[in-house]
């Protein structure tokens, strides 16, 4: 039984190894989460009802679902402009413009949020442009969308170009050669190739979407029912030291965000398994 | 722009079918739009009003405020504990899963990316609840005399959990793909385990290492939401550089703020600038003859 479980190998550091990776994430990940899970179990029914489901909750839970989509949803837009145009044009500032798009990734969200908050306030660089033509890019829902847009832009764009790489120039020929448009041969030809990818970094962008905190806290107001985001709302009950309920509304979005990375994975072996 | 026969050659020409001119200048131009509006001018901004009152206030506001200083220093304390934890652990994960097989292998490797999906508040929280003064341990810490939350164990935990994934990640599918052939080899020859992951292992896999490394330094440099429910915010104790950017700016010390948010948009601009490097030393490593299996 050992040995088909542990079957013999020649290589070195199968138990030490083992026994750290165990360490490491029974320490940082298992015990916690367990802590979570053991806390909210405790709580009866009718109080986790009570906590995860009021009716501030509820707004909160809306307003992160509506905006992570819609983010998701115009960072997949322009992650596909960004990527066509990084992928099949060449122009000045092409490899500036493919460094940039991981800028995102790598900048701290507070500054990301406190940045985006003072450029569309009234008398911001953009908001002084923007806020007279009726776009409120600062404490407002819109304010949310367009800086978790920032945020899921580079899921995209990094999912989306190497598809469009490896795309074989002979199936457009073919298409052309058929008397396919530009516009048949993109719709028919190319964006079917590309949904799967694009799946994925609209799946991604949203799933990041879901847990911002950081960069939301500075855009948004924090207005309950109005634009009080679920995460603003499970540190406003801790600060309350309202424990039961800011584990509750966790629980809530916790289980939220796993079945986006759960839908991740089951989309990602769908398109391997198509393409074999 | 016509079609040309199919029988014409790869390579050189590959790009003859394509959308009109105008189109691609459309596209091109909108792109650059994209680009200049979410990520450049927000980059900028950060600088100039960093800058907005002259390089002296600049520099002041950075050196002469003792809290700004403590919160540099906490940074740079916090974010390497927890880069190295997650490179040590991180490859020690990637040699068992990619090299050896056991019962649980996949779950494990799905842990690791569990902290993709977690929220950093949520996992602020998770060691609230263990380690806070009601928590599961906390009475048994507090008779210790050992403080963890609102102190700076706290804030390496956090920053270590939310940056789990990123050097496991980057080496996995590389290891993977690699096998253990060298490595085989290796001992065959009579190299110690040591020899073998130094002189072998190491040098295929440093690219990726880097390259994971750099990124888990930039989000535990950077790690907000996670570290804010565990640190209390008390200034010159638990405030990390991203707290302190907040608690500036909550104070309308605007030129304060943007001044210690510039060293850390630097930070992240010196990632994409190294991570580009990397990619070309890579690229420049990898024989063009060589297609991956």
């Amino acid at each position: 039984m050992w040995r088909r479980w542990f079957p013999r190998s020649p290589l070195p550091g199968r138990a030490p190894g083992l026994a750290v990776s165990l360490i490491w994430l029974a320490c940082l990940l298992i015990v916690p989460l367990a802590a979570l899970v053991v806390r909210a179990a405790s709580l009866s029914p009718a109080a986790f009802a009570a906590a995860a489901w009021s009716a501030r909750a509820r707004a909160a839970y809306l307003l992160t679902f509506g905006t992570a989509a819609a983010a998701a949803a115009v960072a997949s837009l322009l992650g596909l402009l960004l990527a066509w145009v990084l992928v099949r044009y060449r122009f000045v500032g092409r490899s500036f413009m493919d460094a940039l798009v991981d800028l995102p990734l790598a900048l701290p969200t507070a500054v990301a949020g406190m940045v985006y908050s003072a450029l569309y306030v009234p008398n911001g660089w953009l908001g002084k442009w923007l806020h007279p033509l009726g776009f409120h890019g600062a404490h407002s829902r819109t304010a949310i969308v367009l800086v978790l847009t920032f945020l899921g832009l580079p899921f995209v764009v990094r999912t989306v170009q190497p598809v469009l790489e490896s795309l074989d120039a002979e199936l457009e020929e073919a298409a052309a050669s058929l008397g396919a448009t530009g516009w048949q041969t993109f719709r028919l030809v190319l964006l079917p190739a590309l949904v799967p990818g694009l799946l994925t970094g609209f799946a991604l962008a949203f799933a990041r979407g879901l847990g911002e905190y950081g960069s939301v806290v500075f855009v948004s107001g924090n207005m309950p029912f109005k634009t009080e985001i679920a995460a603003v709302l499970v540190v406003s009950r801790l600060e309350e030291f309202a424990y039961a309920e800011a584990t509750a509304i966790a629980v809530v979005l916790l289980v939220a965000s796993l079945s986006s990375l759960w839908i991740i994975n089951w989309l990602e072996q769908r398109s391997h398994a198509h393409a074999r | 722009m016509l079609a040309r026969s199919s029988s014409s050659a790869h390579g050189a020409e590959r790009r003859i079918v394509g959308e009109p001119a105008w189109l691609r200048v459309v596209l091109i131009g909108l792109a650059l739009t994209a680009t200049t509006v979410l990520i450049v001018i927000p980059v900028v901004n950060v600088f100039w009003q960093a800058l907005a009152a002259g390089l002296g206030v600049y520099l002041k506001n950075l050196w002469r405020d003792p809290d700004t200083r403590h919160a540099i220093r906490l940074t740079l304390t916090v974010a390497p504990l927890a880069v190295v934890v997650n490179t040590l652990c991180g490859i020690a994960t990637a040699w068992v899963v990619t090299r050896f097989s056991f019962p649980g292998k996949s779950l494990l490797v799905s842990l690791l990316d569990l902290p993709f999906a977690v929220s950093p508040v949520v996992a602020g929280l998770m060691l609230v609840l263990l380690f806070g003064r009601q928590g599961y341990l906390g009475p048994l810490l507090q008779a210790w005399g050992i403080k963890v939350i609102f102190a700076w164990p706290a804030l390496v935990l956090a920053t270590t959990f939310v940056t789990i994934p990123f050097v496991a990640r980057e080496l996995i599918p590389l290891m993977q793909s690699l096998g253990p052939d060298e490595e085989l080899a290796a001992l065959s020859l009579g190299a110690s385990p040591w020899q073998m992951f130094r002189l072998v292992t190491l040098p295929n896999i440093r690219w990726a290492l880097l390259f994971g490394i750099i990124q888990c330094n930039a989000r535990a440099m950077g790690e907000f939401g996670a570290v804010y429910v565990v640190s209390g915010r008390i200034a010159h104790e638990t405030d990390t550089m991203p707290l302190r950017v907040e608690k500036l700016f909550q104070e309308y010390n605007n030129p304060g703020s943007f001044a210690v948010a510039s060293l850390l948009t630097l930070m992240a601009l010196a990632t994409l600038a190294l991570k580009r490097w990397l990619e070309h030393r890579a690229q420049a490593e990898t024989p063009p003859t060589q297609e991956p299996a």
